[in-house]
């Protein structure tokens, strides 16, 4: 049995070690918002927060995440700056088809926690290995900006 | 379409549930407009004189106060739900706040698309042109019954009552009443005989900002796609495939699969051999540790550098005649100078982010499918034929396609027909999804097919064109599919040479010809977003650039010349360039050259021109800065989605001018994942201003028409800056050379 920390929640899981984190989450724990798209770390859909930090789940074994405080795109709105990236998100209407949504959130959460005032070249650095078949990569950007500067108005109140 | 739909005699209004919601139902064609549209109509017969609650439905009003719009068509993307969703709430003047959209079931019957005769579908960015005034109706009728039932309860005069944001007024005592309030009492109202649609000036949502309705859903996680579907005692098909187009199934060894704990079954199906297993995961290990032998004795060998060897001398002799204008022969025979040009595209696969997969259901009943839904009729005659079932015994439940730029409207409904055979051989024991790997996505074939163009000019005294040819070889898409009869004409499939054929330049002499190769290449191929368009816009667009740099004259003006009898062209041409400040020179790049160009192409009836700057390093990399678009598409239902499908279309279009390549050595496909076929990346993606043509003309789609246009205005771009022609998609390292 592995136990970690999902979304503030501790769970665990029978499935092997070697099963990926994506399919712990997916088939074993029902949480579908993180999607499956290449299955090698080659384009982002899968990506979570393990400790804090972007991974991609389809290439991380269950065996290296026992213990760890994961969050998802089912539970990044209970922090600030994930839930200010979603309403950005929301308010540009960034989503197309929406499939890589959850990790596009994930890696722009991320990027946000540790750069609070990207560039476009920041931007475009930390969200590269996060494809986007729509090319909805203009809203991207915008949205994290808009993100952005949601935040900064608020610490400043 | 105006009469079809003002055709009101079999209108039924039908109570759903306990009367509590109001349905109003439009028959999508009256038999006779049915038949002229290459049917037998099935939607007059189904409606007529119908007491049951089936037929189209597209709105349904709740006591809760919620206005359900039924979409017909699949959301993949381009925002057809919003679309769809705004011209019913346009008309019923509901408030957008209480607008909810669902996916229509499968019935062809009600919810066939209005151009494609009697079949359901999307697809050929016909979602909102089919729809303009279908849906328009369909709420202006539940509108008026609306009122009708609170004329009724305030007996006052219908006439002096008014609706706005959901909210149905009568201004002279002071009452009002929600929707909601009034559902059940509309519907018991009789179907107004006729109603009238607003006039466009009197609009409050169309052409105006109505925010997407899937933008909540989609990011937080609970958008529900078909990968996200889990059913009781579901199992999860993983199926080891052969390496080669046309192999089958020669043995199985499945010890090691079997030996794999939790791995339920193996079963052989036509297409190879499935592993079962409550996860992904395991079925993942069971296919992988399968020992399949194939018997490739019918397998396609064919390569890449072979099949475009064979193409090159295919383009030396004369194909099938798909436009003959004056004599160009003749002309180009008579030239003193003759231009020339072959222009080479790749297979391309679609690659959408959801790799491909269906759930699929076999019960005492029928079976029930949950899919990325985009083929309706096709897929439930094919899968009923599989299962030995009616059309209608296969119910099509339409959920949300993670991308699909053509793919899930599968000629032969390839993937639900793995999904068929696999949940016949099991018996139907368990609901079954099948889950294809990326791998398995790319490999699978249906791509864009591999193209080679082989043009001729010459010039008049003032260096304008004078003569001009195209020759086209390639497979053809439209052979063996549903729509064979209707596209393909002595010899041309229409999807071949659209955008070639009808080449808007006035050119007296010109002859575009076709040869279609299916009977020596054995590639499954397949439509991808904007179809002909997406190789027939790159050649004639870059060949019109050679023959105004020949001429030495400017590229927006030389063919603004020639496009004198083509206004929307022009339109879109003029504004891209003049928003682009086309002419002001370039600032100069810290290091390298600077370049700008320009394309425009017409695809379904949509009018995109764009303008390019790209900077070109003194390695021969180089940046895509800008890109401004301007697009004609009739009245912009969604402006904010017609811009993001522009924007999306760049970038879709974009990927493809880069690196987008799948070849192929010995009949293996040589790609696997997004590693060797590389889509775009977002620091690949360039500003993007797009500008929408005002207009009162009928609205037509914008899923494809934003691609097009970006490759050829890439290749004119690196053109100016360099002085070197791209000729060969992708362009790749070609610059580096």
């Amino acid at each position: 049995m592995t136990r970690f920390t999902l979304n503030g929640k501790t769970v665990s899981t029978e499935l092997p070690g070697d099963t990926p984190l994506l399919w712990v989450l997916r088939d074993g724990l029902e949480m579908t918002g993180t999607k499956f798209g290449c299955g090698m770390a080659l384009c982002g859909a899968c990506t979570v927060h393990v400790d804090g930090k972007s991974v991609r789940s389809c290439s991380t074994p269950l065996s290296e995440v026992a213990g760890t405080r994961i969050t998802t795109i089912e539970g990044v709105a209970a922090d600030r700056v994930g839930a200010a990236v979603q309403a950005a998100w929301q308010k540009l209407d960034v989503v197309q088809c929406g499939y890589c949504q959850s990790g596009q959130i994930m890696s722009a959460t991320a990027l946000l926690a540790s750069n609070p005032e990207p560039t476009d070249a920041d931007i475009d650095a930390a969200l590269r290995g996060n494809l986007c078949r729509c090319a909805t990569y203009v809203r991207i950007r915008a949205a994290i900006h808009e993100a952005a500067r949601a935040l900064a108005s608020r610490s400043a109140a | 379409m105006t009469a079809r739909i003002q055709n009101v005699s079999r209108r039924n209004f039908l109570k759903t549930g306990a009367g509590l919601t109001l349905a109003v139902v439009l028959p999508v064609a009256d038999a006779a407009s049915a038949s002229n549209a290459g049917g037998p109509g099935i939607a007059g017969a189904a409606t007529a004189g119908s007491a049951d609650f089936a037929p189209n439905a597209f709105v349904r009003i709740g006591t809760d106060n919620t206005v359900t719009v039924i979409a017909k068509h699949l959301e993949m993307g381009q925002g057809t739900y919003t679309g769809l969703a705004t011209l019913v709430a346009e008309e019923l003047d509901a408030d957008w706040a209480q607008v909810v959209v669902e996916g229509s079931p499968a019935d062809a019957g009600r919810y066939n698309n209005l151009f494609w005769g009697t079949a359901q579908g999307t697809g050929g960015s016909t979602a909102i042109a089919n729809s303009f005034e279908q849906l328009r109706q369909a709420g202006a009728t539940a509108r008026a019954m609306l009122v009708h039932a609170a004329a009724e309860r305030w007996k006052v005069p219908a006439s002096e009552i008014g609706v706005k944001a959901g909210v149905v007024t009568h201004a002279k005592s002071g009452r009002n009443a929600r929707f909601g309030e009034l559902a059940e009492a509309a519907a018991s109202q009789p179907l107004p005989q006729q109603v009238a649609l607003k006039d466009p000036k009197d609009f409050t949502l169309i052409g105006l900002h109505a925010p997407r309705k899937d933008s909540v859903t989609k990011t937080t996680g609970r958008a529900q796609f078909t990968q996200d579907v889990k059913l009781p005692g579901m199992l999860v098909a993983v199926v080891a495939h052969p390496p080669r187009f046309g192999a089958t199934v020669r043995s199985v060894d499945d010890k090691a699969a079997r030996a794999v704990t939790g791995v339920a079954a193996v079963v052989r199906i036509p297409s190879g051999v499935a592993v079962l297993a409550p996860d992904y995961w395991t079925a993942k290990k069971g296919r992988d540790a399968l020992k399949v032998e194939w018997d490739e004795s019918a397998a396609y060998r064919g390569s890449t550098e072979q099949i475009l060897a064979d193409y090159h001398k295919l383009a030396a002799t004369p194909g099938a005649v798909a436009r003959r204008d004056g004599d160009a022969g003749d002309a180009l025979g008579k030239a003193a100078k003759v231009f020339e040009a072959e222009f080479v595209f790749p297979y391309l696969a679609h690659a959408a982010m959801e790799p491909l997969n269906c759930v699929m259901h076999l019960d005492a009943d029928g079976c029930e499918v949950w899919n990325g839904e985009q083929f309706q009729t096709v897929d439930q005659q094919t899968v009923a034929g599989i299962l030995g079932l009616k059309p209608e015994q296969v119910k099509l439940n339409m959920l949300f396609a993670g991308g699909s730029f053509g793919r899930r409207a599968n000629p032969q409904s390839d993937y639900l027909v793995e999904t068929a055979h696999i949940v016949k051989a099991i018996g139907g024991r368990t609901p079954v999804k099948l889950v294809w790997s990326r791998e398995d996505d790319m490999r699978a074939g249906y791509y864009r097919p591999l193209y080679l163009h082989r043009l001729r000019a010459a010039l008049d005294a003032q260096g304008k064109p004078l003569a001009w040819t195209q020759r086209i070889v390639g497979q053809s898409i439209m052979l063996g599919s549903a729509f064979e009869a209707k596209m393909v004409k002595d010899g041309v499939d229409a999807t071949s040479v659209e955008g070639a054929a009808n080449l808007p330049y006035a050119i007296p002499n010109l002859q575009v010809e076709l040869h279609t190769t299916n009977a020596q290449v054995k590639v499954p191929v397949q439509w991808w977003r904007s179809v002909g368009s997406t190789h027939t816009g790159f050649a004639t667009e870059v060949f019109i650039d050679e023959l105004a740099a020949a001429a030495g004259a400017d590229p927006v003006a030389y063919r603004l010349e020639l496009l004198a009898a083509h206004p929307r062209h022009a339109g879109v041409l003029k504004l891209a360039a003049d928003k682009a400040g086309w002419g002001k020179p370039l600032a100069p790049a810290k290091a390298g050259r600077r370049g700008r160009g320009v394309a425009v192409h017409e695809s379904f009836h949509t009018f995109v021109a764009q303008v390019v700057d790209v900077t070109v390093a003194p390695d021969g990399s180089f940046n895509v800065d800008r890109v401004v678009c301007a697009v004609d598409c009739g009245i912009a239902v969604n402006p904010d989605v017609i811009r993001a499908q522009m924007e999306g279309g760049i970038g879709f279009g974009l990927a493809a001018a880069l690196s987008g390549a799948i070849t192929l050595k010995d009949g293996v496909v040589e790609q696997s994942n997004f590693h060797d076929y590389q889509v775009l990346r977002i620091d690949q993606m360039p500003k993007v201003d797009v500008h929408i043509v005002p207009s009162a003309a009928k609205p037509t789609g914008v899923g494809e028409p934003g691609v097009p246009p970006i490759a050829p205005a890439l290749a004119n771009a690196l053109y100016a800056a360099t002085g070197k022609r791209i000729r060969t998609l992708p362009i790749g390292e070609q610059l580096k050379a």
